[in-house]
């Protein structure tokens, strides 16, 4: 007979005592794997969100946390825009003159240069001065309808490398503002997926589940593709109607033009509209009522094919049936400005990739071609005209006049955002929310000092705030919850003792007739200590299969919700899970100490009766 | 073998004085012999075992178990001498109640340090007649099975002196006799001393040696209280 397996029998001997103070210990020690677990679950999924690829984020003057939050989790409000001339610095000669090709700066140049021939041809011809003007200004208005263009050439943006160009292995623009649903949309440029390795300890790409990369600008879609992240393709849901209007023309063309839809096609002997996010069956039905209503009061012309097909549309019977099913490749989806409720853009991107899982935000957010983020509408940086007293002509704007001014000015933007194939805004008109970088971190503190000791614009470390904001919100839960978990734990132990300890009693008989046979006082002693401890190790063990079968479990919710992969063990957490053991023990020495002493005090003759 | 020379042993009384149970000038019991102690109750007759196995120690005096004076020993020493050379087998038989009979056995071998064997174990409990019942738990037997096992527990360790304090006490008549039976065999095919107490003539008339203790202790027996 060892020593265990006398501890044992007097264990199996208080059966549902036992039980009970293991099923105790067990809830502490599962409880103290749940913790552990979330923690290791945040910490892979801080390391999965720490691991960007690039080492400055540069964005307007504000709060280091806010730029970061915004930048890389997608959270909080854009501080504000840096202009894209500030980008610009961050590029090498070749790529930036690329960029600077249809600015007005570039135009401008090219109109200097086309005066200045005008002006040595005029000097040959003897023009006056009056008549090159007339010749220069209509060409500049054409240009650049709403700014005086610089007469200098602007050698200083042109032929030469940004001034961190050098420095800078990738900078990647981020345009912040609107939104799909809930979900962030960004506007940035290819390289985020073709060239940013976000995982560098694996050298991994952001990799596609369906499609491809969007690109500048496409044959088929032109600047407007959008590609989108893992969770945003599972979690967006679109309606499809099945309207009876089938090979309908003129129907197709209504409901094209009445309704916010993602895709509609002909299928099945149906024209099927998927609807866009948000949308409602009701609204399409409200705006055709709406037309039917114009059109009777004569504000809207429908010939009479138009006139059959919405009476058609507003039949009761139009919609065959209604089904479900998530945004996916060849959808067009309409960003909301400025925030998830807001108003839509008229300019839809179509869908072209969807990302697979990688655990970082970029799972929750749309990413559009920067160049068609620019061109819709309220997205080009006002361009400031000359103030009515510094105008060179005639008096200050009277209020009808400037009204009909901005008039002009929507109708213009809304000419861009209508037209098929718009061309690029110009580089004066643009700005970027943020601009990811990637430098030698050699470099990286000094571009970071010299750019947050510039004027225009901050930069930040983000793996050192994210460390920071972990610490600051993640660290004190943490070690709450542990307190808490190892209180339990400590609850667990002292049901232990008492469990013990309400057993001496009746043990002393038991305890008295091992002495009789030999046993000293630390053999009894010892074994009571071994009792508690198997009473703990084995709570301990059945809580630490508990917790990880708990965590098994909820595999399927954590990956959904943080695209970090849990099975039953993590090796994350497993070193510190193992400090459960000794730590066990302890706990149960200290709790066995007290009934351990009560068995070493028996009086061995009161206790043995006969 | 066992050798008791000028023991005393007295408690102490709530007044501080103290009170007088055993003063024994000498006694002895050979190897392999078996002997009977009787007394009135409260003679100091299960004091007497219990200072013999060292459970109780004496105020002074030799208690020498095959040579050794185990009352110069210290706690832990007589401890060990009663785990290899004493068996105890109790009136209440004092079997553990979550083990089997094999692991009360067992028992009897655990804490003297020797090897646990449980080929003897078995042997033993096959020798009381209880080899069908090694895998029940003491509820799980008979009266005179449970004092059977008891008695192959205290032969476990090999002592060289077997007590037994009123061991037939709790056993139906029928029963009793073939209990005194199996000890007295079993000791003497184990060579192993025996000092039975007892307060039933009939077991104390088939023994050659029946010591009273009145007679060797000059306490007299009218002295203490109820002791036992």
């Amino acid at each position: 007979m060892s020593w265990f397996r006398i501890a044992l029998r007097s264990i199996q001997q208080r059966g549902v005592a036992s039980l009970l103070t293991m099923l105790s210990m067990a809830l502490g020690v599962t409880l103290v794997v749940a913790v552990l677990s979330i923690d290791g679950v945040l910490a892979e999924s801080f390391r999965n969100n720490a691991s960007l690829g690039y080492n400055i984020i540069v964005g307007a003057k504000g709060g280091q946390e806010q730029l970061v939050l915004n930048t890389v989790f997608f959270l909080s409000r854009p501080i504000e825009n840096v202009p894209y001339t500030y980008y610009l610095e961050f590029l090498k000669q070749p790529e930036r003159d690329r960029l600077q090709r249809d600015s007005y700066a570039a135009r401008g140049a090219e109109v200097w240069r086309e005066t200045a021939e005008l002006q040595a041809l005029s000097g040959n011809l003897g023009l006056s001065g009056a008549a090159l003007d007339a010749v220069a200004a209509p060409i500049e208005q054409s240009l650049v309808p709403d700014m005086t263009l610089p007469r200098h050439p602007p050698v200083e943006l042109k032929g030469r490398h940004g001034k961190y160009g050098q420095m800078t292995e990738l900078a990647i623009p981020l345009c912040l503002g609107d939104f799909y649903g809930t979900f962030r949309v960004v506007g940035t440029t290819p390289a985020l997926f073709d060239d940013l390795v976000y995982d560098i300890e694996r050298n991994r790409k952001f990799e596609f589940a369906q499609g491809r990369n969007f690109v500048w600008r496409s044959p088929q879609h032109g600047y407007f593709e959008a590609v989108l992240g893992a969770k945003v393709a599972s979690d967006i849901q679109l309606v499809e109607l099945h309207l009876n209007v089938a090979g309908n023309a003129a129907a197709r063309a209504l409901v094209t033009e009445r309704a916010n839809w993602s895709r509609i096609d002909e299928r099945d002997g149906a024209l099927v509209v998927a609807l866009g996010q948000g949308t409602e069956e009701s609204d399409v039905f409200l705006s055709l009522r709406r037309l039917q209503k114009d059109a009777e009061e004569g504000k809207r012309q429908l010939d009479d094919e138009q006139q059959q097909a919405l009476t058609a549309l507003l039949d009761p019977g139009v919609v065959l049936r209604r089904s479900q099913r998530n945004v996916t490749l060849g959808d067009a989806i309409a960003p909301a400005h400025g925030e998830p409720g807001g108003h839509l853009h008229q300019r839809k991107f179509t869908v072209v990739g969807i990302l697979k899982p990688s655990g970082t935000p970029n799972d929750r957010a749309v990413f559009i071609n920067m160049e068609g983020f620019y061109l819709m509408e309220d997205h080009a940086k006002p361009v400031a005209r000359p103030k009515p007293e510094e105008a060179a002509e005639g008096p200050p704007l009277s209020e009808s006049e400037q009204r009909a001014q901005m008039a002009e000015d929507r109708r213009r933007q809304q000419e861009v955002e209508r037209a098929a194939d718009p061309e690029p805004l110009p580089a004066e008109l643009r700005e970027v929310t943020a601009i990811l970088l990637k430098v030698d971190v050699m470099f990286a503190p000094g571009i970071e000092n010299y750019i947050n000791e510039g004027q225009q614009a901050q930069a930040a470390l983000p793996v050192a705030v994210i460390t920071r904001l972990f610490e600051f919100f993640v660290g004190p839960l943490k070690r709450v919850l542990l307190l808490l978990t190892v209180m339990i734990c400590v609850v667990s132990a002292i049901s232990i003792l008492v469990s013990i300890y309400n057993s001496m009693s009746e043990r002393r008989g038991e305890i008295a007739v091992m002495r009789a046979l030999g046993a000293g006082r630390g053999t009894v002693m010892g074994i009571i200590l071994l009792e508690a401890t198997l009473l703990a190790l084995g709570g301990g063990v059945l809580g630490w299969l508990l917790g990880h079968a708990g965590v098994l479990i909820a595999s399927p919710w954590i990956e959904e919700h943080t695209s970090v992969h849990v099975g039953f063990l993590t090796w994350t957490t497993l070193p510190t899970e193992m400090l459960l053991i000794p730590g066990l023990i302890v706990l149960a020495i200290v709790v066995g100490v007290w009934p351990a002493i009560s068995a070493y005090q028996t009086d061995v003759a009161k206790s043995l009766g006969k | 073998m066992l050798q008791l020379r000028q023991v005393k042993k007295s408690y102490a009384e709530p007044d501080g004085g103290r009170l007088p149970i055993l003063d024994i000038p000498l006694w002895e019991v050979k190897d392999g012999e078996q002997m009977v102690l009787v007394g009135k109750s409260g003679c100091g007759k299960t004091t007497l075992l219990h200072t013999i196995a060292g459970i109780t120690r004496a105020d002074s005096g030799e208690i020498s178990i095959d040579g050794i004076n185990i009352a110069r020993l210290s706690e832990a020493g007589v401890d060990r001498v009663r785990a290899n050379k004493l068996g105890y087998v109790f009136q209440t038989f004092n079997l553990l109640a979550g083990f089997t009979a094999l692991e009360n056995v067992l028992l009897g071998m655990t804490f003297g340090g020797g090897r646990r064997d449980p080929k003897r174990a078995r042997h033993l409990l096959e020798r009381v007649g209880l080899a069908h019942r090694t895998h029940h738990r003491p509820t799980a037997l008979s009266v005179g099975e449970q004092q059977r096992v008891a008695v192959a527990r205290a032969l476990a360790n090999r002592p060289s002196l077997l007590l037994a304090d009123e061991p037939t006490a709790n056993i139906d008549p029928r029963n009793q006799q073939k209990i005194v039976d199996l000890i007295r065999e079993t000791c003497r095919e184990e060579n192993v001393a025996l000092i039975i107490v007892t307060h039933a003539p009939e077991v104390a008339g088939q023994f050659s040696r029946v010591d009273k203790l009145e007679e060797i202790n000059l306490v007299r027996a009218d002295d203490p209280p109820l002791e036992k």
